[in-house]
């Protein structure tokens, strides 16, 4: 129920996002979703791509250090109140949110929401028992 | 002004022969006490009783700060540790630390020549001396309190750090005297104006600084801003600390204590002594110390010699203010760094040989040191608060291992320029 995400490590100067989206681009990689987090002097930033072993093979190539983390993919019903049900859940159960992003699906009817928690397995168990669904990184790709 | 005329002012041939004796009798000491230079003595065939001229030192092979290191912590000693009264220590990492001693007649010795840099520089014993070096281990709060002391005047022993208060009390003390480094006399002067103090209005009139390379630019701007006399002075723990050498009223150099200290230059890279007035790496041997003697120690301090007489009349040679080292030594708010020192923090985090660069900078007359390393996949994290958490515990270690607070700040791979030598991991942007 993992799914593999990639985190590029950026210094905050121009061009370096472009640069690496350029080498996914030439090599065929298609980004699922992203976020960046930063500070003044530099950026962490994370990819949900379609090959993950590629994507991180040319991007250390390219001179990026590159590294692979599991998150959770929640699928919601892209309504009013979708994220704070899950919030709730996790809230109750006392596991707490490392970093989310988001995104909306094509057909614009369901969002799926990507966690990093510290407690995995825990957070697996727990959303799982409350009813929500969890997809795989192949299910993301073929969104 | 002279603090022991007779000394200072001794004719040259006077000089030279009272240093053979007491070099004589400093190698045959340490010959006979110390087992490091007991073998090394030997396996060079070196008999100290056979020195007849000041040149035959040249045969006696140097000590160097890795000699101390390797003797840690008494290995040097000349005389059971019963005997010694005072401990010392250079600053460094617990395994790097240079351990010195004192006898009972070191501090009268070390206090009595400390006086001479005080009175040399124009203090006497009616001025009121604020003493804003640190107190402790350093050799530089309680070397010059001692020699101050022993001048008669008044000490202020306030030891370093608290800015605002240190300007309080020489408002309210009257101090006349500041010792200190100097960039912690330009802070100083940054703190009176926020704090609307008119240094105008003090009783100070001197400054006395070391510890750390400054120049004459910075000498003149705190002259003007704090309305002083600024001097120099030099020392060394390894050699005794400060009073080994400093500035007369001419400030033109700095008289060596001859007497007690003889000096070489040498070129750090063959070895041999440089031609008069060369620059060179300054290289001492104690004459008189008891506890802890030195013999040829490598200061990798740079100057050079001004042979020439100075019209303050004394006989003792002037080496000019240090010019820069012959290691990659940093000297960081009166801190001595090493960037292996640095190296091996970061190997030990990372796992792998580090890349990185170090910046040196001087911004609002503060020591400011940047290190930069890159990012390699043992040390990134996809977690803001992991990555900042990591970033705060080099800094941490950094600051209890050197001493001192480092900022740092992760580049990307491969973005830093390989060298092969260690020193040009460093840029020392600081204009002095």
């Amino acid at each position: 129920m993992r799914v593999e995400q990639i985190a590029v490590f950026l210094e905050n100067k121009s061009g370096r996002l472009a640069e690496i989206t350029s080498i996914l681009a030439d090599n065929d990689i298609n980004i699922r979703a992203l976020s960046v987090a930063d500070t003044a002097d530099f950026g962490i930033l994370r990819l949900i791509v379609d090959n993950v072993e590629k994507a991180k093979t040319i991007l250390r190539d390219g001179g990026f250090t590159v590294g692979k983390t599991d998150v959770l993919a929640v699928e919601v019903v892209d309504k009013t109140g979708g994220l704070a049900t899950v919030l709730k859940s996790l809230h109750r159960a006392c596991i707490n949110v490392e970093y989310m992003y988001a995104f909306v699906n094509k057909t614009g009817e369901n969002a799926v929401l990507i966690f990093r928690f510290e407690k995995m397995d825990e957070a697996i168990e727990v959303l799982q028992k409350d009813g929500f669904t969890l997809i795989s990184g192949a299910q993301i790709c073929a969104l | 002004m002279y603090w022991e005329q007779k000394k200072e002012c001794m004719a040259r041939s006077e000089l030279q022969q009272l240093q053979l004796e007491r070099l004589k009798t400093t190698l045959r000491r340490v010959g006979a006490t110390v087992p490091f230079y007991r073998n090394r003595f030997s396996e060079l065939k070196l008999d100290s009783g056979k020195v007849k001229s000041l040149d035959d030192l040249r045969r006696f092979p140097f000590t160097t700060k890795q000699d101390l290191r390797d003797n840690y912590p008494y290995g040097l000693f000349a005389i059971p540790l019963r005997e010694v009264v005072r401990i010392h220590s250079s600053s460094g990492t617990t395994g790097m630390a240079t351990v010195v001693g004192y006898s009972k007649n070191d501090i009268a010795n070390w206090s009595n020549l400390v006086a001479r840099i005080l009175c040399g520089a124009g203090v006497t014993a009616d001025d009121m001396i604020q003493i804003a070096f640190g107190y402790g281990l350093f050799t530089g709060g309680f070397g010059l309190h001692y020699g101050a002391e022993r001048l008669g005047a008044s000490v202020i022993p306030i030891s370093a750090g608290n800015t605002k208060r240190q300007i309080q009390i020489m408002q309210d003390f009257k101090t006349t005297a500041l010792v200190c480094t100097p960039s912690y006399a330009l802070k100083m002067a940054d703190v009176m104006m926020d704090m609307g103090v008119n240094p105008n209005g003090l009783s100070l009139r001197f400054g006395l600084f070391g510890a750390e390379p400054w120049s004459e630019a910075m000498r003149s701007e705190i002259n003007e801003r704090l309305g002083i006399r600024a001097t120099d002075n030099y020392g060394l723990s390894e050699i005794m600390g400060p009073g080994v050498a400093g500035e007369c009223q001419e400030c033109n150099g700095l008289h060596v204590n001859e007497d007690h200290f003889l000096i070489e230059m040498i070129d750090p890279d063959t070895l041999e002594p440089v031609a008069p007035g060369e620059v060179g790496e300054l290289v001492i041997t104690t004459l008189t110390k008891e506890a802890f003697p030195v013999i040829r120690y490598r200061t990798r301090d740079l100057t050079r010699l001004m042979p020439e007489p100075c019209p303050c009349g004394r006989t003792f040679v002037r080496v000019h203010r240090m010019m820069g080292r012959s290691d990659d030594m940093l000297i960081i708010k009166g801190v001595n760094v090493f960037p292996t020192q640095i190296e091996s923090i970061l190997f030990d985090i990372e796992g792998t040989e580090p890349h990185y660069r170090l910046i040196v900078e001087r911004e609002n007359n503060e020591d400011k040191l940047t290190v930069m390393v890159e990012v390699v996949e043992s040390i990134f994290f996809d977690a803001m608060k992991k990555q900042r958490a990591f970033m705060e515990m080099i800094r941490k270690r950094m600051a209890s291992e050197l001493g001192i607070g480092v900022d740092v700040k992760l580049v990307e791979e491969r973005t830093l320029e390989r060298f092969d030598g260690k020193g040009d991991r460093v840029i020392d942007k600081r204009k002095l």
